[in-house]
């Protein structure tokens, strides 16, 4: 497990949550190297599932964005979906309320496997500025097995993609599938 | 005989396969017209495939009509795609029935899938299953009274018949009839496969579903089975429009060569179907639920006037 | 084959005997509720085995001939047979024997509540009455049984009198029956007067020496008499009151049968004691066959009650029937001979297909209704889990009656689309754009039938149980599951194996419009006319069983990922779910509610009582949206209202003054001297 949390910290698209600001070129490069993979994969299908778990929204209007027509998600192959059951992937933003903490357990279970979990923003990774706050759970982490944690304040639609791509490439490859022996949690979320 | 189990074998597989290849199409035009690049052609197939990767999650509530529907559904498309002449006028099983059967072929997967919508309990699938039937219902009249209007024209309506009997008289394709009979259809088309601007394929809204509410509670190889099934659909609707109103190119006789120019013609008049669909759907809003009575009724009174326009050259 | 005489004589004796048998024994054993119950109806069953076996013989080419003169006044009983009449003994026959089966179980609910060996007694007469009326050959023989029916049925309806709506049920019908008997019995009498014979069997050859004018009041009172039996609009009041009121298995016979019997009379004008008539009869049955079936199934589909619904639905089905019976009236004065038999099989073909789906849907609604103690289908919910059973016969109901393949319904609204697609043969606009309206009539009810069916099928069955009662539901005894079992078979049968029934019916019509319709058989294909259209039932359900195997063949191989997991329903993460949660049956109907207001003008109230504090909170909510009746309001309202603002004038002559009334008398006597001086 602990392997894992390396290699989900070591993989190179989820970095530090520094701000950056994507431009054009570097998008192009993941648009290009996706694009690469999906071919020789004869294309590849990801159906998302957003939960906002007590976000601010700030990270939905970034992950909004990855729908409008510059980040285009879909030539991807990938998109958002209506329900869970018809989804692989949760998309889970916010530091987990008291209020959301069932719901997102509960939209997990009815997610059909093998499925992944990306934890979006700072919040979702260890509750952020919220930390502490008498109405927050924890971090996603807390409450359901998470793959690939997207760090940011919000994190720009390039990194986000960069994360669904991780997860997807950790899916793709069956050696690197996370062990379903419990979920991720970061110690200092408890 | 051989060749007849041949063309059905054909048949089968360009409405099975051909289907999710027309789904991607329009998805990739409404993305260019929508500046974006889209999904590949192929994604579709991608999709279909990691669905049926995916384990099955079946509310607990259901009962055996939730997990019987999808392949009654598939049933049901794979027969239609039997009974309709795509390459030639001499469909091997076209006795089966004629286009009033396959319209009730439609109206089965339709009642099992509006019953599969109610049998989860849950808000969302009774409020698509109503939607739908509603939408089903109203469009019935149009679509029997543009049957009538082709019926007159042809005198028959054995699906082969007609599309021979057009063949036959090219001129006949711009009487005035023949137009307003091939927009009611067109409408109604758009109605029943869950087109703009009846129902949006790709809305998230649960309020404002129609056909995606019904399935919110699928997952899996069962989901893989009504997308599927939806694809066939779209593609029997409109191979039917292009054969029945434009059967330019359909073979009269079975022979490679024809056979041959038959598929080119279809792939071109479903393709340009498909381009037209892609245009409208980024040209027009979704239609507000009370609305659409209008826009049925609407193609109710072009089908009538079809059918008033062939009684008069008659 | 040539049938002797004195077998279907036999057969006859047969059939009455079980009935009388069954009356009798329900009366004789009347102190001991049981053993009535067991001898009236197991002895209905003997009855209504013999009647399949009459009406077989009959069809196969068997006459009757009974001629008793002792027994009626004015020309005697008289009974016969031709094939028409040897169908509809069939029809009753048909849904008669899974009823009465049905019943032998179904009625030991009603042990220590209501007279059993009235009931007994009641059903068995119902039944003979109903025999007996296809039979009559003279005037006073169908009259007599036709209010013996009538009669008898009212006293079943009557069943469980102690409720309020029962009684208001009771009275309508006993109302609209008698009025619409009043028409039959002054356009028989005029009918007899003219053609100066009572002797049915005489009145086609004898019609030519009637006078137009009084051709046309025959047709109009007969036809009124029998429309309001069969139960068209705007005369169908009676019927979603008194069909729901009966136990069910009467109300199986009620909707599945009785009604058919305004049909058969609607035939008997149309095309055998008239002649043929004028195109305007035709039209008007086609425009009030279309009206009934767009209205009866509009109102089946914001009905609520279980037992009210299937009433309305028979309204729509007897408007699907009419429609071929108007359309071959009107193709037959236009000498369209084949198209009118093609228009009459169609329409023969569903009043079986009717005689046999309804029943079951209405056995099914008995057992359902008994399992949860209500006939309000907002109470049920979740049924196919407790009684998978009924729900699968249900089931197969439903889809039959909504027209849907592979089952009998389907056939028989195919024929009856192909008789009017190919009204084009006529070359008179007017009558064409008639038909055009019909064909989208006839569509339009299709698909709200399949919308009333979901809807009757999926609040009652599906989803999870909506009260109590619905939650400790049991699955039904097995008497009762056995008779729906043999109903769903028997609407597969037919929807399968058309072939031998369309025959039947070809050789039948063709008695009386003088020519077959056009329909030939390929083994299993049926062809109508010269090639216009084409189906293979039994081929279309081998092909969607085949197909089916094949997906989940096909999926195996392919390595679909088989596993499934069971987990509660979607709803977007709430705590739990509850029946609540579920779209309701007024719900579901709400679109069709608004898309048709005209019709059904919804009366919405929502009553919100706000907490005194503050508007933010809510005490309590009433919410009412009902539909109110066209009918009731704007035709029978202001119509009941004159007939008493009439009968309190009148009641000026009826002072208590008893040298009034004698003053009356002579006077009554004085005018009567002078008319006959």
């Amino acid at each position: 497990m602990l392997a894992l949390w390396n290699k989900i910290w070591t993989t190179p698209v989820v970095t530090e949550p520094v701000v950056r600001t994507y431009d054009d070129a570097q998008i192009e490069a993941i648009a290009r190297q996706v694009d690469e993979r999906a071919r020789r994969l004869f294309g590849r299908s990801l159906h998302i599932r957003e939960v906002d778990a007590g976000s601010c929204n700030g990270c939905e209007l970034e992950i909004g964005a990855l729908n409008n027509p510059y980040y285009d998600l879909e030539r991807f192959g990938m998109h958002f979906v209506a329900s869970p059951r018809h989804a692989d992937c949760l998309l889970v933003t916010g530091p987990v309320t008291r209020n959301m903490a069932d719901p997102l357990k509960r939209t997990y279970d009815a997610t059909p496997g093998p499925k992944i979990v990306v934890a979006v923003g700072d919040c979702a990774r260890d509750c952020g500025i919220f930390a502490g706050g008498y109405g927050v759970v924890g971090p996603v982490s807390a409450i359901v097995p998470v793959d690939v944690v997207v760090g940011g304040c919000p994190p720009p639609p390039s990194m986000i993609l960069a994360g669904i791509l991780a997860a997807l490439d950790m899916r793709d490859n069956p050696q690197s599938v996370r062990s379903t022996d419990g979920p991720v949690s970061d110690d200092g979320a408890q | 005989m051989l060749t007849q189990i041949l063309i059905e074998v054909i048949q089968l597989l360009i409405v099975g396969l051909g289907a999710p290849l027309l789904v991607g199409l329009v998805r990739r035009v409404k993305a260019r017209l929508q500046g974006r690049r889209g999904a590949g052609l192929l994604q579709p197939y991608a999709d279909l495939h990691k669905l049926l990767a995916q384990e099955a999650v079946v509310s607990e509530t259901t009962s055996w009509i939730c997990r019987f529907t999808p392949y009654l559904l598939a049933a049901t498309m794979l027969l239609s795609a039997l009974l309709v002449p795509l390459l030639t006028t001499q469909t091997p099983l076209g006795f089966l029935g004629n286009i009033i059967v396959l319209m009730y072929l439609f109206l089965l997967g339709t009642f099992f899938l509006t019953l599969a919508g109610l049998d989860a309990g849950s808000a969302f699938g009774g409020m698509g299953s109503s939607r739908e039937m509603a939408v089903a219902a109203l469009a019935e009249p149009t679509v029997m009274i543009a049957i009538f209007a082709i019926a007159l024209r042809a005198g028959n309506t054995g699906l082969d018949e007609i599309i021979r009997r057009g063949a036959a008289d090219s001129l006949l394709l711009l009487t005035p009839g023949h137009l307003l009979a091939f927009m009611a259809f067109f409408i109604v088309a758009l109605a029943e496969t869950g087109r703009l601007p009846v129902d949006n394929p790709a809305t998230h809204l649960e309020l404002t579903m129609i056909h995606e509410a019904m399935v919110l509670e699928y997952s899996g190889r069962y989901l893989m089975l009504i997308e599927w099934a939806a694809g066939m659909k779209l593609l029997i609707f409109l191979a039917l429009l292009s054969n029945l109103f434009f059967p330019w190119g359909v073979a009269l006789a079975i022979t490679p060569f024809a056979l041959a120019v038959a598929f080119v013609a279809l792939a071109m008049k479903i393709g340009a179907l498909a381009v037209g669909i892609a245009v409208l759907e980024t040209a027009v809003a979704k239609l507000r639920l009370f609305r659409l009575p209008a826009l049925l009724s609407g193609s109710f009174a072009l089908a009538l006037l079809a059918v008033i326009s062939f009684l008069f050259v008659k | 084959m040539a049938l002797s005489e004195a077998m279907t004589l036999n057969l006859l004796l047969l059939t009455l005997g079980g009935f009388g048998a069954g009356a009798a024994g329900a009366v004789l054993a009347a102190r001991c509720p049981h053993v009535s119950r067991l001898a009236g109806h197991a002895c209905a069953l003997i009855g209504a085995v013999g009647a399949l076996a009459l009406g077989a013989a009959g069809l196969a080419g068997g006459t009757l001939d009974v001629m008793i003169p002792a027994l009626l006044p004015i020309g005697g009983l008289s009974l016969g047979m031709d094939r028409l009449s040897a169908f509809f003994v069939l029809v009753i026959a048909v849904a008669a024997i899974p009823s009465t089966a049905y019943a032998i179980t179904y009625t030991r609910a009603y042990e220590g509540k209501s007279s059993l060996a009235g009931m007994g007694l009641g059903f068995n007469a119902f039944l003979a009455g109903m025999v007996l009326v296809v039979l009559a050959r003279n005037v006073l023989t169908f009259l007599v049984m036709w209010e013996a029916m009538s009669l008898a049925s009212y006293f079943l309806v009557m069943t469980e009198a102690e409720h309020r709506d029962t009684q208001h049920a009771g009275w309508i019908y006993l109302v609209m029956t008698h009025a619409g008997f009043a028409c039959l019995l002054v356009g028989f009498l005029i009918m007899a007067h003219g053609t100066d014979t009572m002797n049915l069997s005489e009145w086609h050859a004898a019609s030519a020496t009637l006078s137009g004018p009084m051709r046309h009041a025959v047709f109009v009172l007969l036809a009124l008499g029998f429309g309001a039996k069969a139960g068209v609009v705007p005369l169908h009041v009676w019927l979603p009151k008194a069909h729901p009121a009966a136990p069910s298995h009467v109300s199986a016979m009620m909707s599945g049968v009785m009604i058919k019997l305004g049909v058969y009379g609607l035939i008997r004008i149309g095309f055998d004691w008239l002649g043929v008539g004028a195109s305007w009869w035709g039209g008007a049955i086609l425009v009030v066959a279309a009206v009934s079936a767009v209205l009866g199934v509009l109102y089946a589909l914001v009905e609520s009650d279980l037992k009210c619904l299937l009433a309305y639905s028979s309204v729509e089905n007897i408007g699907i029937i009419l429609l071929g019976v108007g359309a071959g009236m009107l193709f037959q004065s236009y000498h369209l001979d084949t198209l009118a038999s093609l228009a009459l099989v169609a329409s023969l073909y569903h009043t079986v297909n009717h005689a046999m789906f309804k029943p079951l849907l209405f056995m099914g609604a008995g057992a359902v209704v008994h399992a949860t103690g209500t006939r309000n289908i907002e109470e049920m919910g979740g049924l196919i889990k407790r009684m998978p059973q009924t729900a699968a016969y249900f089931l197969v109901g439903s889809v039959a009656i909504a027209a849907l393949p592979p089952f009998n319904g389907f056939i028989s609204e195919w024929l009856m689309f192909q008789s009017l697609l190919l009204s084009f043969q006529i070359s008179a606009t007017g009558t064409n754009l008639l038909f055009a309206l019909s064909i989208a009539a006839l569509a339009l009810t299709s698909g709200l039938a399949a919308a009333c069916f979901v809807k009757a099928f999926g609040i009652t069955f599906l989803a999870l149980p909506r009260s109590e009662r619905a939650e400790q539901a049991r699955e039904a005894p097995w008497m009762m599951r056995g008779a729906m079992g043999l109903s769903a078979v028997a609407c597969l049968a037919l929807g399968v194996a058309p072939v031998g029934i369309v025959r039947l019916l070809n050789t039948t019509v063709a008695d009386l419009t003088g020519a077959q319709a056009d329909v030939h058989f390929n083994w299993n294909v049926i062809v109508a006319n010269d090639a216009f259209a084409v189906v293979s039932p039994l081929w279309i359900a081998v092909a969607l069983v085949s197909l089916c195997a094949l997906v989940v063949t096909a999926l195996r191989i392919i390595g679909a990922n088989a596993a499934w997991r069971a987990y509660e329903t979607w709803g977007c993460g709430r705590a739990l779910q509850t029946s609540r949660f579920e779209y309701t049956a007024t719900a579901f109907a709400n679109p069709f509610k608004r898309v048709f207001g005209l019709l059904y003008r919804p009366v919405k109230e929502l009553d919100i009582q706000f907490h005194p504090e503050s508007r933010m909170f809510v005490e309590t909510i009433a919410y009412r949206n009902e539909t109110r009746s066209i009918f009731e309001d704007a035709l029978y309202g202001p119509m009941s209202k004159l007939i008493q603002r009439g009968a309190q004038r009148a009641r000026i002559v009826q002072s208590g003054n008893v040298h009034l009334y004698l003053l009356y008398i002579f006077m009554a006597l004085v005018v009567l001297l002078a008319l006959a001086g």
